[in-house]
């Protein structure tokens, strides 16, 4: 509607006063104004008179403005966003290796045969969908915590892990955090430079402050283990120190399990709360158990701990947010609390978690043919990242003649690759050769084919050399 | 396998003596938490051995045998979507096809604002989830507001608001005298309130009350709201299952809409369609213009993400297959007002059974009010006695969920209440 007509509609309305009523009816809803109040009449009319009186159009005037007027577009989140703008894109050869989501060598989003599956059984079943309690299925709590310590453990047979089934790993870590903020308030959580771009959305929203210690090295694209230790070292005792269990996320640079113990060693020397985020487990190296190994280790030396865990990418259940937060604690007593607290943190938050995703872990991993299934498909998944960075490798070496060192490539791990491309250099990839990834320079080989490796390689090799 | 043998190494050397320095713990000062006091009672009524026992607690429908109840239209979806191919993320913002018609339920078929893309929605967590984005994303943009609460209400809507770190008031809204609503106490704390206050509103069936406004009270408390410039933020859990018609359940909406208010609305299927577990809703806000919708929906998703990234996929597909197909909509329209007959039935046989065993007390009120909850008058201690001796589970507000109440247990429900409340 433009100015001219808003007036003409407002000599209207004052012309009419005692209008008809269909003067009013074309108003309402659409008098747009400028912001300036108006006010076609200082009368009072009876609140309870039924007519439809010219009072109504100062009324839809008055409150025409928004009580959010001052509320500004939110920045396009930068990993969700690079998918948007992949889709935007109308070149044939685009390729889409930002998200972390895993897709076969067609490129295709997958559906692992075990989910679909346990699906049917479900649907067959027929079982209700009454509200879950609000820690969750109390057999997924069960198969889950096994998964991650074994069933054998002994935090597990002590009934020492507090498990409450979360919103997949952003839900889980957002519920940890909660419990810290409440619970150890002014306590801060270090987390390495770099991490997955919504950790610190997590932990400021939860109003827990955090800082950085140093991970990734850009001289060696590897670990910069010193800083690392240093900056453990250094922070307030009793600290929490956020560790990604396997294949970090955004470098695949993991410790060795020498690394580890030294980690757990400084974590345990300043009192210090290790919080593991375990989001790839089996994707990693293809084993459950071996991807595992850095919290077993913690949790064998008798520390405390946290561990968020998620099945959006091992069981490829994305979209059914499904995972846990578990907190290890001394004794059983203390973990029956800390669950109950936990409790308390999500009722306000969505009240008890969805269901779906729940029933399909519990039926995959407690029946052990759809287990031993699922392994084999994971092997599958976890073996085609592998291939893929062994062709990519090969692609780089070939290609490039300046004798750079590709081989962080294959000692990397996980879906994902810390390139060592800077954010002009990220750009490059996008805007000329229609690569989308993320400005930190990672890219998901998730998102790659053997086929497109070449391609890709060239990509590199160009926005690694021409452009600063 | 060379990790693991070199975990296993490690492991029997430190674990000792590192184990006995650590029988302390972090968790020192954690306390058990309250039992919630709303799912506790179902936890005690589970424990229960008496063959006699009633669950009129929590509240989820049951069928008249008090089974939980999963729709046809609803298995029917799913037969449909069982093994699909794809469960890839959705947008932070959720299933587009499903927040469509969501909108189409609560702002009318025809809406000129949908027309128009006045309203800023995104796929919520249910109502729990709906209701908690709004409460952040008011203490983020309008941090100096407080949110005005009825009383009664229900419990988690204090939890949520307090977590969002919101400032409560309350206003007056059941009167225990009538059973009913007290509207001139309610009429007085609108216009008490500062200008532009907040006010949570419940926009059918009242939850643990069943007492709603007439249409024409509706009518003045949306003119004294314009009058004072108030925000109406409405928590809609049971549209259709009220009446039996959603489009009447949405009348308040509606004649707010009507009024020219700008709203936010919390909707959730876990009752209307059964998908309790799913944890489907919706959570909108309606705006000036469409470039305002778009700012306010980035930022919804904004708090969304670091809270659980994008919301489930699978209630969301449920909804979307049944509201998006006629035939199936239109089942579903048939089967929620089988809910809702049942439930008024319910309501009539327990106050004539009431009336018939000569109780002096009036349970008009029981009819008089609608949906799911009966806020029956029963004192916490008449509440105790009906679980310990009756082995009646409810909460010790005296909220009835007429629900849990078949055509088999009416009669003793019936007994037992007026056993409980005939001295009183």
């Amino acid at each position: 509607m433009t100015s001219t007509s808003t007036s003409t509609m407002l000599s209207l309305a004052s012309a009419s006063l005692t209008a008809s009523l269909s003067v009013h009816e074309n108003l309402k809803g659409r008098l747009k104004l400028g912001g300036g109040s108006l006010s076609f009449n200082k009368e009072k009319a009876n609140p309870f008179i039924k007519t439809k009186s010219f009072s109504r159009i100062s009324m839809v005037a008055a409150i025409k403005v928004s009580r959010f007027e001052g509320v500004t577009m939110a920045p396009p989140d930068p990993i969700l966003g690079v998918s948007e703008a992949f889709k935007a894109d109308n070149d044939q050869k685009k390729l889409n290796l930002g998200v972390g989501a895993y897709r076969t060598e067609e490129l295709q989003p997958y559906v692992l045969n075990v989910v679909k599956k346990a699906e049917n059984l479900m649907v067959e079943r027929g079982e209700n969908k009454e509200y879950l309690p609000i820690e969750g299925l109390a057999a997924f709590n069960k198969v889950t915590a096994e998964l991650l310590f074994g069933a054998s453990n002994p935090v597990i047979k002590e009934q020492r892990v507090a498990t409450v089934q979360g919103l997949s790993g952003t839900g889980s870590l957002r519920l940890a955090a909660a419990l810290i903020e409440r619970y150890f308030p002014g306590a801060k959580v270090l987390i390495s430079s770099p991490t997955w771009g919504n950790h610190k959305n997590i932990f400021n929203d939860a109003r827990v402050p955090w800082s950085e210690y140093r991970y990734y090295d850009p001289k060696t694209v590897g670990l910069d283990f010193d800083g690392m230790i240093a900056d453990i070292k250094a922070a307030p005792e009793g600290s929490f120190v956020l560790l990604h269990g396997c294949a970090h996320n955004p470098t695949g640079i993991d410790p060795t399990p020498e690394q580890w113990e030294k980690i757990a060693d400084v974590i345990q020397e300043k009192n210090h709360i290790p919080f593991f985020d375990v989001a790839y487990q089996g994707f990693a190296s293809g084993s459950l158990d071996a991807d595992a190994g850095s919290v077993r280790l913690f949790a064998a030396r008798g520390m405390e701990l946290l561990v968020a865990q998620s099945y959006s990418k091992n069981l490829g259940l994305y979209a059914e947010r499904i995972g846990a937060i578990n907190v290890v604690c001394t004794s059983a007593d203390a973990a029956t609390r800390v669950k109950s607290q936990l409790k308390r943190l999500a009722r306000p938050m969505y009240s008890n978690p969805p269901i779906h995703g729940a029933k399909i872990v519990a039926n995959v991993v407690g029946d052990p043919t759809l287990f031993n299934e699922w392994k084999a498909e994971m092997e599958m998944m976890a073996g085609r990242i592998k291939n893929v960075r062994q062709k990519l490798y090969d692609s780089l070496t070939a290609k490039d003649k300046s004798g750079k060192d590709w081989s962080f490539i294959l000692k990397q791990i996980g879906m994902f690759s810390f390139t060592g491309l800077n954010k002009a250099q990220s750009d490059n990839m996008t805007n000329k050769w229609h690569v989308y990834m993320t400005k930190d320079g990672r890219i998901s080989l998730a998102g790659l084919s053997l086929a497109k490796c070449e391609y890709l390689a060239d990509a590199i090799i160009d926005s690694y050399h021409n452009v600063s | 396998m060379a990790f693991r043998a070199v975990m296993s190494r490690r492991v029997t050397n430190r674990s000792s003596d590192i184990g006995a320095r650590w029988m302390s713990t972090w968790w020192g000062n954690v306390e058990p938490a309250a039992k919630d006091p709303i799912l506790g009672v179902t936890e005690a009524f589970l424990a229960d051995p008496s063959p006699s026992k009633v669950n009129v607690g929590v509240g989820a429908y049951r069928d008249d045998n008090g089974k939980p109840v999963v729709l046809e239209c609803v298995r029917e979806a799913e037969r449909r979507i069982a093994g699909h191919s794809n469960m890839e993320y959705l947008p932070m913002g959720g299933s587009v096809k499903m927040v469509e018609e969501t909108l189409k339920l609560a702002y009318g078929e025809n809406s000129e604002f949908i027309k128009d893309k006045r309203i800023a929605a995104v796929q919520s967590l249910s109502g729990t989830g709906a209701c908690r984005l709004f409460a952040d994303f008011q203490k983020r943009f309008r941090p100096d507001s407080q949110i005005y609460i009825p009383v009664p209400t229900w419990a988690n809507h204090h939890n949520i608001w307090r977590d969002a770190q919101v400032p409560q008031r309350t206003f007056h809204y059941y009167l225990p005298e009538t059973r009913g609503l007290d509207f001139a106490s309610l009429m007085d704390d609108i216009k008490n309130a500062p200008n532009g206050s907040f006010f949570l509103l419940h926009a059918c069936a009242h939850n643990p009350t069943g007492v709603d406004p007439t249409e024409e009270q509706w009518r003045e408390m949306s003119y004294q709201f314009k009058a004072k410039g108030h925000f109406a933020f409405f928590d809609m859990a049971y549209q259709g299952f009220a009446s039996g018609d959603p489009e009447r359940d949405a009348k308040s909406i509606r004649i707010f809409l009507e009024d020219g208010h700008l709203i936010g609305i919390a909707q959730s299927y876990a009752k209307n369609m059964g998908l309790y577990g799913q944890r489907v809703g919706c959570l909108s806000v309606l705006c000036e213009d469409e470039k305002q919708a778009v700012a306010v929906k980035s930022q919804l998703q904004q708090l969304a993400r670091p809270m659980y990234s994008n919301p489930p996929l699978h209630g969301a597909l449920i909804v979307s297959t049944i509201l998006g197909d006629p035939e199936l909509k239109n089942l579903w329209l048939k089967e929620v007002k089988v809910m809702a007959d049942r439930i008024i039935g319910m309501r009539t046989a327990l106050r004539e059974n009431l009336e018939k065993l000569g109780s002096p007390l009036s349970w008009e009120h029981i009819t008089n009010q609608i949906g799911m909850f009966c806020y029956s008058g029963l004192t916490p201690e008449q509440v105790d006695r009906l679980t310990s001796e009756f082995h009646i589970y409810l909460t010790r507000n005296g909220r009835i969920s007429m629900a849990g109440i078949t055509t088999g247990n009416v009669g003793y429900l019936a007994n037992a209440i007026n056993e409980v409340s005939k001295s009183a």
